[in-house]
């Protein structure tokens, strides 16, 4: 009786939240094309020969950024900033009246956005196949499992990071700068730009134990067929998602107490 | 137009933003870590660029530093002056408080460009100054009076280039309504002026100095630095710039006529 309400209500946040995101398909399109750093990053890896020292080929490598381009695709989550705005504007008294955590709305969003985004991200990797179509292979059914997986993993991670994030709004109200800082380490240590296999021992000595490679680098190895540990990888992104969901519950419950509504 | 006038409202413009972004001190606080952080990762990537080879596109890990301070200082620039005020015409238009502006005897690009600051953004500027110092001493560049101004004339030009790609992106607003993410596109575009062009293969190259001029906006610049400019690609930035902003002026006014308010 419980999950099958849990699940009508799912379902129903994720059809308003679609058919909201298809009104704004340009947009999300272009969107869709603002996550082509990584293209950008294997034209320098790739023209100045650079791979040849962290042993991948070319082929190789081009498949890494892709799938790190397809990772980002599913994995980007802005819910510090709708939840800002939300909380600037006095939008999460209502919110918070109904039986539902306002979170899932975000969630279903964020989802609905990228089913939205997925024809637009075929369609760039359509062209980049076209202009480099010997990095064309297709992976076996396991590994796409496992990969796609994976980038619901990071996507969830990440969404929980920034969930944590956006409750500080109860106390600063300026949450999205504490975001933008957050986004730095995310951007250089994840994988997008270099893949951490080529980062120096002494980065690489510490960074398998942070969040950070397990969003990016490591579902795209996965997809792409590079060398990785997927057991290994497995685990470390299930750990973290059970370290940071009481955190967050945590932080929830503390900030809701403090709320004071704003606006109206 | 009237110089002493417009310098007085600008005067003004300067009092009340800073006043209202002050504010917010924790938040200068976070930001001015986000530009350090973000420098320390983009030299922590070239590095690993460097790490096996001594040139990249012919320049040298040393020469390469300039181009980040440089980039570093412009970005600072942008997120001063252009990313407030710009991204505030997305807001004027899909609220119709547009008419307001337009109604104020006073140029509507003026008062568009320049209304806010965001005094976070000084800090970046600093911290590219202090980088670029320390790159002139790590070259060993001497100073004079030509290379002094030829490096001014260049990084204004870089500025004004720069500002026209923000104030077009920005301008298209009155027929789409929503362009944020367009936004986002022509900063993921910037984000390869932090790397030499040569870098980059010959048709990168071709689309990065015809269609959208990023080339222009740092590598220029820093071969002024280095000494290694020809004349001709000075004058080709001075007129690449004057002809963006007087395009930027024009398409401003053209759009304007397109512009029918919102609500009401």
């Amino acid at each position: 009786m419980i999950s099958n309400l849990i699940n009508r209500k799912i379902f129903t946040l994720l059809k308003v939240q679609y058919s909201n995101m298809l009104e704004y398909r340009v947009e999300i399109a272009l969107w869709a094309i603002s996550g082509i750093i990584p293209f950008f990053m294997l034209n320098i890896w790739t023209n100045n020969n650079l791979n040849e020292s962290i042993n991948i080929s070319d082929v190789m490598l081009s498949r890494y950024f892709l799938c790190a381009f397809f990772v980002r695709q599913f994995s980007v989550v802005w819910v510090v900033f709708s939840f800002e705005e939300d909380s600037l504007m006095g939008k999460v008294s209502p919110y918070l009246i109904q039986p539902l955590n306002p979170f899932f709305r975000y969630f279903a969003q964020h989802l609905a956005e990228q089913i939205t985004r997925f024809p637009f991200a075929l369609i760039i990797a359509f062209f980049f196949f076209i202009f480099n179509p010997e990095s064309i292979w297709i992976p076996n059914l396991g590994i796409l499992l496992l990969s796609i997986v994976s980038t619901f993993l990071s996507f969830l991670i990440q969404f929980l990071i920034q969930s944590i994030v956006a409750c500080l709004c109860f106390w600063t109200e300026k949450a999205s700068s504490i975001e933008r800082l957050l986004f730095i380490p995310t951007l250089f240590l994840s994988g997008l730009l270099a893949p951490v296999v080529s980062f120096p021992a002494y980065v690489k000595s510490w960074i398998y134990l942070t969040p950070f490679p397990y969003l990016i680098d490591f579902p795209a190895n996965l997809l792409s067929g590079n060398e990785t540990n997927i057991r290994g990888g497995l685990i470390m992104q299930i750990l973290w998602i059970f370290l940071l969901f009481p955190l967050f519950k945590k932080i929830w419950f503390e900030g809701t107490k403090k709320y004071t509504a704003m606006g109206s | 137009m009237n110089f002493r006038k417009y310098l007085k409202v600008y005067k003004k413009f300067l009092h009340t933003s800073l006043a209202s972004e002050l504010e917010y001190k924790t938040n200068i606080l976070v930001d001015l870590i986000t530009a350090i952080l973000s420098l320390v990762g983009s030299i922590f990537l070239l590095s690993i660029f460097f790490q096996n080879n001594g040139y990249i596109g012919g320049w040298k890990f040393e020469q390469a530093l300039i181009i980040q301070a440089i980039y570093t200082i412009l970005n600072g620039i942008t997120n001063t002056w252009f990313n407030p005020n710009l991204t505030e015409i997305v807001k004027h238009i899909r609220e119709g408080t547009l008419d307001f502006v337009l109604l104020k005897p006073i140029d509507s690009q003026f008062f568009i460009s320049l209304k806010k600051i965001n005094p976070s953004g000084f800090l970046e500027i600093m911290l590219g100054f202090l980088l670029l110092f320390f790159c002139i001493k790590i070259n060993q560049i001497n100073l004079n009076l030509s290379f002094l101004t030829l490096s001014l004339i260049t990084i204004s030009c870089s500025i004004c280039i720069l500002y026209s790609l923000w104030f077009f992106i920005s301008t298209t607003t009155i027929w789409f309504v929503k362009t944020w993410n367009a936004i986002e596109v022509l900063r993921s575009f910037l984000y390869i002026g932090r790397f030499p062009l040569n870098s980059f293969s010959f048709s990168l190259r071709i689309f990065f100095s015809v269609f959208i001029p990023i080339a222009f906006i740092t590598t220029i610049p820093s071969e002024v630095f280095l000494g290694l400019s020809v004349l001709w690609k000075i004058l080709l930035e001075v007129i690449v710039a004057t002809v963006f902003l007087i395009n930027s002026r024009k398409f401003w006014l053209f759009a304007l006529k397109f512009y029918s308010s919102a609500s009401s």
